[in-house]
Formats: structure tokens, sequence, C-alpha cells
């Protein structure tokens, strides 16, 4: 009796071994995998969730429509907290899972940690939203967003060509490298442009009061204020300058993207007229953008940002290297997909988009502009 | 011209919301002979409540003046529990054990913040719709000129307070020595309460002004604004009224004159300009602008 039922468990036990395989094998055989790795929890976690919805948008709409060229998508999306060693992880558990293609990393600091894996691995990689320099370096290493050099860069041509301004006032925040080095490289363009940058007025991560940045700047005879950093310090600054009546016009990089959360209600008049760069803009009357933030807000409850964008537009763009390398099952070669990149061009919600020979984005930027409490699109 | 005397009169109204928050510290450094550097989070404390009370009663001006007071009573007794709960069961302890725990005390408030509001800053409602006034050119801000006129009266309340009453005398006389204090019949642990209620609400006061000035509050606000807070204290001479007063404005003009004078490079440098003062002052005269030398008899 003893030996039928070790019979009978050892049976069972087999088979609970060997069914999730076969079930393993049945679904997944057929699918490209696109993996992605970002922070879902954490500090950044707005980043990492609005890249994985904006991406599962675009798996979906291509499922409903075929597929590429027949083969469905599928997107596994891990989290990594912002955290390089977690990222590192992540992607060893994508590979065994079969990915295909990355996008990822959503931050800077895990892309670059991650960069030698996936160069050895081979498979293709687009980042939608690291922007520092170092996150996409590798010859299979592509980036849809602008990098912080590149920001400066478009800011001082916007600001001297469309806008004609020759004299820069700059607020920066010398503790972060992200402002440093927009300043860097504006600062190089504008002058060689033949402008002029006035005055430079540092803060720092403690600054509360910037009363004395306002009269720093009212001290001189600049044109328009730039201001390269993120929106929770943008909004101290905006105090400081509306109290001491500053009636220069304001232009601020990608980081103001959201100020509007700080400022609601009757404050929201602090930002008014203030312009700043970004990838994407909701209230963009373009029918596709406006397909997006119908589909975004009807699964989500509220309106896409950037990184929607962003995450989104990575998967049409491996959409269209595929269909140019001829992939018609998820056995892949990847040197010809990589080599694909570099000849496509795809027009996204983030603006019309090919890359360079070092995977940097080709696009034009937009601005957007704050008024009567909303973002609304500029013509630049 | 313009710009010197605008600068002037922001480094003026700086200076002040420092000279408020260093008369604190001096006050029961003072008094109970400890640092309590806990009390630039008690400020923090009070711009939250503020922000709470005016978030659900809107800021007309009945409503401020409650919620003002509210906020208030509200750091009082913080200041009262505090005291209670962590620095008088130490009473006998060495100073170094109340010091590492007043820092204990200010991580836990930021840390309670943390949990209770996020780690993101909030915009607290404007409330005091004040404008400015154009003298020859020249923009002054009504509320930069409340502040200065708010922390003279504080410092003149609190200066006859001390000198002229009997609670100030008993305060004076804990100070001086606490056993003869007691054997005099003066209750001791009551002073030293008294002396953290009045500090906490005077950093409930510079909260108000603060957040009037800077309407912006993380579970991080005040605790670098409490150090310089306190190297003021230090500069005037730490245990003087007046010189918290002196030691404060001087260094609220110093920082805003370099911030706006200085060549751009150097101007970086402004904010650790506040603990050069200290160190400098530390080694020529230990004792501060207005501090008294202290003979200790054998």
């Amino acid at each position: 009796m003893k030996r039928v039922l070790a019979k009978l468990i050892s049976v069972c036990l087999t088979l609970l071994m060997v069914l999730p395989m076969l079930a393993g094998c049945g679904s997944s055989s057929e699918e490209i995998i696109i993996g992605s790795i970002g922070p879902l929890t954490g500090g950044a976690a707005t980043y990492g969730n609005s890249v994985k919805n904006g991406m599962q948008i675009a798996v979906d709409e291509i499922n409903a429509a075929g597929g590429i060229n027949g083969v469905k998508l599928k997107l596994e999306f891990m989290d990594d907290e912002n955290d390089a060693s977690k990222a590192k992880t992540a992607f060893e558990n994508l590979m065994d899972k079969g990915m295909d293609v990355l996008v990822g990393c959503v931050t800077s600091v895990p892309s670059v940690a991650i960069n030698d894996l996936v160069l050895e691995e081979g498979i293709l990689q687009i980042t939608p939203s690291a922007s520092q320099k170092e996150a996409a370096q590798n010859p299979n290493s592509f980036r849809l967003c602008f990098t912080d050099p590149l920001q400066g860069t478009t800011m001082a041509e916007y600001a001297y060509n469309t806008l004609g301004y020759r004299k820069a006032a700059v607020v920066y925040n010398q503790d972060d490298s992200y402002s440093t080095g927009i300043l860097e490289t504006f600062r190089a363009r504008f002058t060689e442009l033949g402008g002029t940058v006035v005055v430079e007025a540092p803060f720092s991560n403690t600054t509360e009061d910037f009363s004395a940045h306002v009269t720093k700047i009212q001290d001189t005879d600049a044109d328009y204020v730039l201001l390269p950093f993120y929106n929770d310090m943008a909004a101290k600054f905006l105090t400081a300058a509306s109290a001491k009546s500053l009636a220069l016009p304001l232009i601020g990089s990608d980081g103001m993207d959201g100020i509007l959360n700080y400022l609601q209600g009757e404050d929201a008049k602090l930002a008014e007229g203030l312009i700043y760069l970004t990838p994407f803009i909701a209230s963009d009357p373009d029918e596709k953008v406006q397909q997006f933030v119908a589909t975004y807000t009807e699964r989500h409850g509220d309106a896409p940002d950037q990184f929607a964008a962003d995450g989104y537009d990575c998967v049409y763009v491996i959409k269209a290297a595929m269909e140019k390398a001829g992939v018609t099952s998820n056995d892949i070669d990847n040197e010809a997909l990589v080599a694909a990149m570099h000849e496509i061009t795809v027009d996204g919600l983030t603006g019309s988009v090919s890359f360079d020979e070092n995977g940097e984005p080709l696009k034009g930027a937009k601005f957007a502009k704050i008024e009567d409490g909303k973002y609304v699109a500029v013509q630049g | 011209m313009q710009t010197f005397i605008s600068t002037l009169i922001d480094g003026l109204s700086l200076g002040s919301l420092y000279a408020l928050v260093a008369l604190g510290y001096s006050m029961v450094y003072g008094i109970a002979k400890m640092l309590n550097f806990a009390h630039g989070d008690v400020i923090m404390v009070g711009i939250y409540v503020l922000f709470v009370a005016l978030g659900a009663m809107g800021t007309s001006p009945l409503m401020l003046t409650i919620a003002a007071l509210i906020m208030i009573v509200f750091c009082a007794l913080l200041g009262f529990t505090i005291e209670k709960l962590a620095y008088k069961p130490l009473r006998a302890a060495s100073p170094l054990s109340v010091l590492i725990t007043a820092i204990g005390v200010s991580y836990l408030l930021q840390n309670l913040a943390l949990l209770i509001f996020g780690s993101r800053q909030q915009k607290v409602p404007t409330y005091f719709h004040l404008g400015s006034i154009y003298i020859g050119g020249v923009q002054i801000e009504l509320l930069s000129l409340l502040i200065l006129a708010v922390t003279i009266v504080v410092m003149i309340l609190l200066s006859i307070f001390i000198n002229k009453t009997k609670l100030g005398s008993a305060m004076l006389a804990v100070s001086e020595d606490k056993g003869a204090a007691q054997l005099m019949g003066i209750n001791v642990n009551a002073t030293i309460s008294l002396t953290f209620v009045i500090g906490s609400a005077l950093a409930g006061v510079g909260a108000l002004l603060y957040a009037a000035k800077m309407p912006w509050v993380g579970p991080y606000t005040g605790s670098v604004f409490g150090i310089k807070a306190f190297a003021a204290a230090v500069f005037g001479g730490i245990g003087s009224i007046p010189g918290a007063m002196i030691g404060g404005v001087l260094i609220g003009i110093i920082e805003a004159m370099m911030n706006v004078f200085l060549p751009d490079v150097l101007s970086n440098a402004s904010d650790g300009f506040a603990y050069l003062v200290l160190i400098i002052m530390l080694v020529i005269k230990p004792t501060g602008l207005l501090g008294r030398k202290h003979v200790e008899k054998v």
C-alpha cells in the first residue's frame, strides 16, 4: 500500500514539473518579447509607470492591427526602483524570459549600469528617457529623448533665432549635473551665435529664497531668463520673481514639465507665459496625440506625460526597424535590426525621429507655453 | 544704487527671520544650557500646521488669525512635549547626551513629516496680500517691512519679559545657577519648561513669516535655515537677546549682498558664508559680538 502511494506521489510530482514547461512552450514561442526596465516603485516611480503604460498602449494597438509581419508582440516590464544593481538583475531575468529587444532603462543611472551587459548580448536597446550622455554609447544602443547637452544647444538656437533674444540671464542649480550640463552647452552655442550671457546666478538644493537672484537679474539689461532646472525649484523661483515684479520672459528646460502640479488654482498665474522645451504636449491638436491621450486617460484616469509618449514611440520605432529588417518570427538577426535602425524615420508622438550614427535622435524640439493655467503648444 | 537698496531690504527681511529663529536658540541655550537642534524643525511643523489649517478654512483675515493662533499654540505645546519627553530625563546627563538627543528629535520630526505628508514640496496658500510700495524707483515689498517690524517688537517684548517680570527673573536665576535657584524656592523644571514653550512659540511666529515670504513646505524645510540661524546666534553671542537680533540681521544682509554683488563664480560660496562667519567668530571672540565672558570660579 505504501509503495503504491509513493509511486502515485512521484507521478504527480513529475507531472507538476513537466506541465508548466509544456504550457510555457505553447504560448510564447511565436511572440516577440519586448523587455523593459524602469522604476515602478520608489521615488522615481511615476517615470517607470508612465513609460510602461505608454508602451502597453502601443503594443496593444500593434497586436490589434495584426502585429509585425503577422508576429504578435509581448511586453515584459521589470521594476528596478531606479537602482543600478536591481537593473542588472532585472536584465538577466528578462534575458531568461527570452527578451528580443530592450526598451530601457527609463532613468540614467541604471541605464549606464547595464550598458555592457546589453552589448554582450548584442540585442537592440532603445532608452526612452535616460538623458545622461553615457546612457546610450554602444553601437547597439539608441536613445529617443534629447540628451542634456543637446537641450542646451536647442534652447540657445530657439532663443536667438526664433525669439530674437540677444542677452540671456541664467539661473542654475550648481548641485545638479542636469542643470550645469545644459548651462555649459547653452553658453557655448548662444555666444557662438553672437549672443551674450549677461549673468549666471547659481543656487543650491537647499536654496529657499530667490529674492537675491531676481535682484541680480534686474540689475542687468538681460532680454530674458533661462531656467534650466526642475519644476520644484522653479516654483520657488517664480514665487520670488512675482513678488519682485520681474518682467522678463522666462524659458525653461524639459524639467519644467509638470510645474502646474506645484502651482494650482490661483498660483498658476505665477507661471503664466513661461515657455519650456518638451518632447510632448498633451494638448497638442495633432490627431495621433489626441487619440493617444484619449486612450491613456480612459485606461489610467489622468492625462499622459512625456514619459508615456516616449515609451509609446519606442515601441513604434522597434516596429519600423523590424519591418525594415524583414523580421518574420522571433528569431531575430540583431545586426540587421541595428543596421535598420539607422535607416528608418518614424513620425511619433514626440515628433518625427531618425537616428544618427551614434544612436542619438534627430528630431525637432517642441516648446510649450503656459497660458491661463494650461500647457499650450508653441509653434517653433 | 537702486539694486543696493533693494538688496539691503531683502537682507534685512531675511536677517530678521534668522534673528527670530536665533532668539529661540539663544534663549534655550542661555537658560537651559543646551542646544535645541530640533528648533528649525519646529518651524517646519508650524508651516505644515498652517498649510493644513489654511487649506481647510481658507485665507480670509479671520481664518488666518485663527489658523495662526492654532499654529503658534501647537508649536508651543510641541516644544513643551519635546522638553518633557526627550530632555527632562537627561537633566543630570552630560551635555553631549543631550545634544545627541536633540539631533535625534530633529530626525524624528523630519521623518514623521515625511511619513504623513510625503517628500514632495507643498505650496502654502498665499495669505498676506500686501504688495509693494515704490520709493524713488525702488520696489519695497511691504512683507519685508512687516517681518522686520514683527522681529523688533518680539525682541523688545522678550527683553521686557526677562528683565522686568518675576518669571523672567526666575529664568535668569536658573541660567546663573540651577542649584542655587532651587534653594531659593524657584521651580527649576517649570522654568525650563516655560523657556521651551516661549522659544517654540517664537518658532511659530517665525513659521508664520517664513511661509509668507517662502510659501513652500517639505519635511526638510527649516533645517538648513535653523542651522544658519544658529550660526547667527553664536555670531551675536549665544545667550544674548540683542546679540541674536544683531547676529541674524548681519548674516542676512551679508548673505544677500554676497549673492548679488560678488562675481558669478564666487557667489556660489554665499551659502557657506554663514558657517565661515561662525568659524572666524569662534576663533577671534568665542563669546560672540555681545556675549559676556563668564569667569569660572574654582
